[in-house]
């Protein structure tokens, strides 16, 4: 694997390999010495052209369990503004002698453009570009699934699984669609027809405008966060609304399977996509997620950082 | 190439009743004793060497599993591998008395590993070292307390240790 | 100073020796007729069309004399085989002004190389609010008749309307770049199940439509005479085709990268292949070809859009739309249309230069090649087979899509008024 800006990326088995090797990296919590020696002397770059705090410090958490050395580089800039000029940006790193650069990006692609690009040999690890993808959180949510639901597989084959809410906008729900098709999981994307993609019929998945009926075969439900900036973008007529149809609430709750599971990969509206009595519940995941991302995330580390001077 | 059996069935046998008395005869008994066996052709050899040490005591000794991959120096010149589990019988190492076993003992490097591995864990009174086959060229200042026999080779022999729990068969082979 | 052409097949037909003299063709005789001239080219197996005639052209002068200037882009144009362009009014200062149409325009006279004719913009500042000063662009020494807010869309209904019936006055032809601004917000490329894939905020072919749809209408009601800029989808094409069914005055030009690349081209995010309207999918690139060669589609137009190296390394959302076209058009056009299809050397003629000159007016350009015809001429090696090398390229930007693709036929020489602008291999 030379990079990760995508789950194409990936084979099956590497994937597999990354949630296996997650497993180890989880135990090093219970030890004596709550670190590994396995990256010292790495330099891993944290780079964000967007504000994320809880990727960051789940990126940082990581690289620094495996003793490596880490820089947060904060360029902001929005799609308005160009800011920080990304070629400028990848070559500085290159010079201070980066090794992997975890990137946080506005723009669809950037990610696949630095891995591309010459500007830089590093390590690319995308941590959400745009609306395209947010790999490590996909291998985090299938990794969270298959502690719970599956510990006896390796894939996630017999599970069905459920995505709900603004689809359209989601680089998680992408990125888990790829990932829980390559694992043998089934998927359902549910949303209003306006937070669909236009082509979904041609992804490998389900889809439907309901989630009523779809809870009773669900092993768990994905709630995907309903950004601010859609609220007011026609895309459904109020939040009232959506919450009544597309919101994870109690009722809706005690209609899935008693072992279901809720993932949220926050940070959450409560009492928009879902209740807070469904996010404190004992079916709710979603504390486990953050501390399984650190496991993922320095795993995929190992992973991206090993045999690369062989 | 050429394949010649250095070490076949009954030999290994032998070896491993051996090491099991001598780490009795070395530790003057079997109390607070931790056989961990490092993966992944030291782990049936350290079942083995436990339970012929719990045959002779008529007392359960406890065995383990230590795994170093995420301890390894050779982590850039090397693919990622998946770690196993490392299973610490009550999660005590603190005041045992350690014997790690591997297959081979070569550069030493494995065994440095293991040693941070194992630091991670807690502090073990005593750590001693248990082969099967010490084929020399050692790259770090580490000797074993137990060989089950010693191969010397050429760099550019290989040898390959198969062990009936993995290979179905117990033999060893040197290639040149 | 006279020129003989040589056994050259005029139209790709028969081989005939062509004097060329004072600017003009003076004789056109069979093959060795001809004995005496000052320059001979030996044109064997070379095709002899009118010297090509662009309508869409970006030479960013004045403004951004880094991406592009009249005299580099006027040398792009020669090496295409181009005679005239038409250079678009999207620059700083826009050619909204009789003043700046006049500047372009001498300084397009002074490269001697092309005719270079200004295109006027519709509406001030391309602003869409306020028609600029047309009849002054039309009267000046510039002599403007296509007028066009490319690079933005007329989208008031009565502006549209208004221009429309303003340039009949001196047969003006108003140009619209057709793209619904509220469908296409924040857009990246075409919308389609791989816009969905690669998170890249699609671009409904409707955009585009809807606009089409709306301006014919007006055409008609108005009975003026409306060009639609880069034609890019099948619905386009459906709408063309039943305006002309009812003798509506509507023409439109293709781009030679929409005859050739599909939206496939962007994954990868290379912003090499971001443009406006976007790479279409498959299905729209066979229906323009098609619509080209039944002539529902008027004319190859390059919307050659030079950019510098800065805007396009970049993430794909910040960078600029736009490609080079000048030089490859025709090689495109050969590749795709000649030997892909069955177009001849004549329906080149036709949508590369006499349509083109008709359109906008020049009669001077786009002409028959008969004696007594200017001498504006391209030559093509019509079965040459390359590889596009961008490096090679004279504008000054880089930003061409069809780098390291294969293709057969591209020009050889370029005469202008007479004269030898290009010849491949000379200076």
């Amino acid at each position: 694997m030379k990079h990760l800006y995508s789950i194409n990326n990936l084979s099956k088995s590497e994937a597999i390999s990354i949630l296996d090797t997650a497993k180890s990296m989880a135990e090093v919590g219970g030890k004596a010495v709550k670190k590994l020696p396995t990256l010292l002397g790495r330099t891993v770059v944290n780079l964000f052209f967007e504000d994320s705090t809880r990727t960051r410090i789940s990126f940082e958490a990581a690289a620094k369990r495996l003793s490596a050395d880490v820089i947060t580089f904060s360029a902001k800039g929005s799609s308005v503004s160009k800011g920080e000029n990304l070629k400028d940006t990848a070559q500085t790193l290159e010079a201070i002698g980066a090794d992997a650069v975890v990137i946080r990006h506005w723009a669809s692609g950037a990610a696949e453009t630095l891995a591309q690009s010459n500007w830089i040999n590093a390590k690319v690890i995308n941590a959400g570009d745009g609306t395209h993808e947010h790999p490590t959180q996909a291998l985090l949510d299938a990794f969270t699934l298959r502690e719970s639901l599956a510990p006896n597989q390796k894939d996630l084959s017999g599970l069905k699984i459920g995505i709900v809410g603004d689809i359209l906008h989601s680089r998680v729900a992408r990125s888990n669609v790829l990932l829980l098709n390559l694992l043998n999981a089934q998927c359902v994307l549910i949303a209003p027809p306006t937070l669909l993609p236009i082509g979904i019929e041609n992804w490998n998945c389900q889809y439907s405008y309901d989630l009523d009926s779809q809870l009773a075969e669900l092993d768990a439900v994905m709630m995907l966060r309903v950004q601010q900036e859609r609220m007011n973008a026609a895309f459904f007529p109020s939040t009232r609304e959506y919450s009544r149809d597309f919101g994870l609430n109690s009722t809706r709750l005690s209609q899935m399977k008693p072992q279901s599971l809720v993932l949220h990969p926050g940070p959450m509206n409560r009492g928009m996509e879902i209740t807070a009595e469904v996010a404190d519940s004992n079916q709710s995941v979603i504390r486990s997620q953050v501390t399984n991302g650190v496991s993922v995330r320095m795993s995929v580390l190992y992973h991206l950082l090993s045999g690369d001077a062989a | 190439m050429k394949t010649h059996l250095a070490l076949e069935s009954p030999d290994i046998s032998r070896a491993i009743v051996r090491i099991a008395h001598e780490i009795l005869e070395n530790n003057k008994g079997s109390e607070n004793l931790l056989i961990l066996g490092i993966p992944s052709g030291g782990v049936p050899l350290a079942n083995r060497i436990a339970k012929k040490i719990s045959e002779i005591e008529n007392r359960d000794v406890k065995c383990g599993v230590l795994d170093i991959t995420l301890y390894r120096d050779d982590v850039r010149l090397r693919p990622a591998r998946t770690p196993q589990e490392t299973q610490i019988p009550n999660n005590k190492v603190d005041a045992m008395i350690v014997v790690l076993v591997d297959d081979v003992l070569f550069s030493g490097r494995t065994i440095r590993a293991a040693l941070d591995a194992l630091t991670a864990l807690g502090r073990p009174k005593k750590v001693q070292l248990a082969v099967l086959i010490d084929r020399g060229h050692r790259e770090l200042p580490i000797r074993p307390d137990y060989v089950g026999k010693n191969l010397p080779t050429s760099q550019e022999q290989s040898i390959n240790v198969k062990l009936s729990e993995i290979d179905g068969i117990d033999e060893v082979e040197v290639t040149s | 100073m006279s020129l003989l052409l040589s056994k050259v097949n005029v139209y790709g037909e028969a081989a005939k020796d062509i004097l060329v003299n004072g600017g003009e063709i003076v004789e056109i005789k069979s093959p060795g007729a001809i004995s005496k001239a000052d320059k001979v080219l030996d044109c064997t197996n070379k095709v002899l069309l009118p010297g090509l005639v662009d309508l869409h052209t970006h030479l960013r002068q004045p403004g951004r004399e880094d991406a592009e200037t009249i005299l580099s882009g006027a040398r792009a144009a020669t090496r295409g085989g181009y005679t005239a362009v038409h250079a678009m009014a999207n620059t700083d200062p826009v050619a909204d002004s009789a003043g700046v149409v006049e500047q372009v325009f001498g300084l397009g006279e002074d490269t001697q190389l092309v005719s270079v004719y200004p295109v006027g913009a519709v509406t001030v500042e391309l602003a869409g609010k306020q028609l600029a000063e047309l009849k002054a662009m039309a009267d000046s020494k510039a002599q403007v008749r296509i007028f066009s807010d490319d690079g933005k869309c007329v989208e008031d209904s009565v502006i549209m309307r208004r221009a429309l019936e303003y340039v009949k006055a001196f047969d003006g032809v108003i140009a619209q770049h057709a793209q619904e601004g509220r469908l296409t917000l924040n857009a990246q490329m075409n919308e389609s199940a791989l816009s969905s894939t690669l998170g890249l905020t699609g671009w409904p072919n409707v955009a585009e439509e809807a606009i089409v749809a709306r301006d014919i209408l007006l055409c008609e009601l108005v009975n003026s005479r409306l060009h639609i800029c880069h034609a890019s989808t099948r619905g386009t094409v459906e709408l063309l085709k039943r305006a002309k069914e009812k003798k509506i005055n509507v023409t439109a030009e293709v781009t030679p990268h929409h005859l050739l690349l599909d939206e496939e081209y962007v994954k990868g995010y290379d912003p090499v292949f971001k443009v406006n309207p976007p790479l279409r999918h498959l299905d729209d690139v066979i229906s323009l070809r098609n619509a080209l060669a039944e002539g529902i589609i008027d004319v190859v137009a390059t919307d050659h859009a030079p950019h510098p190296k800065e805007d396009k390394e970049t993430e794909w959302a910040a960078a600029a739309f736009g490609m080079l076209g000048l030089e490859n058009a025709l090689s495109v056009v050969s590749t795709v249309m000649v030997h892909g299809q069955n177009f001849s050397w004549r329906d080149v003629a036709r949508v590369m230069s006499e349509k083109p000159a008709e359109i906008g007016r020049k009669p001077e350009h786009g002409q028959k090649i008969s004696e007594g015809a200017r001498a504006n001429l391209c030559l093509v090696d019509p079965e040459v087979e390359f590889i596009v090398n961008a490096g090679t390229s004279v504008s000054l930007s880089r930003n061409n899509p069809y780098q390291g693709m294969k293709f057969k036929g591209k020009p050889v020489a370029t005469i202008f008024k007479g004269n030898l602008t290009y010849q491949e291999g000379g200076n």
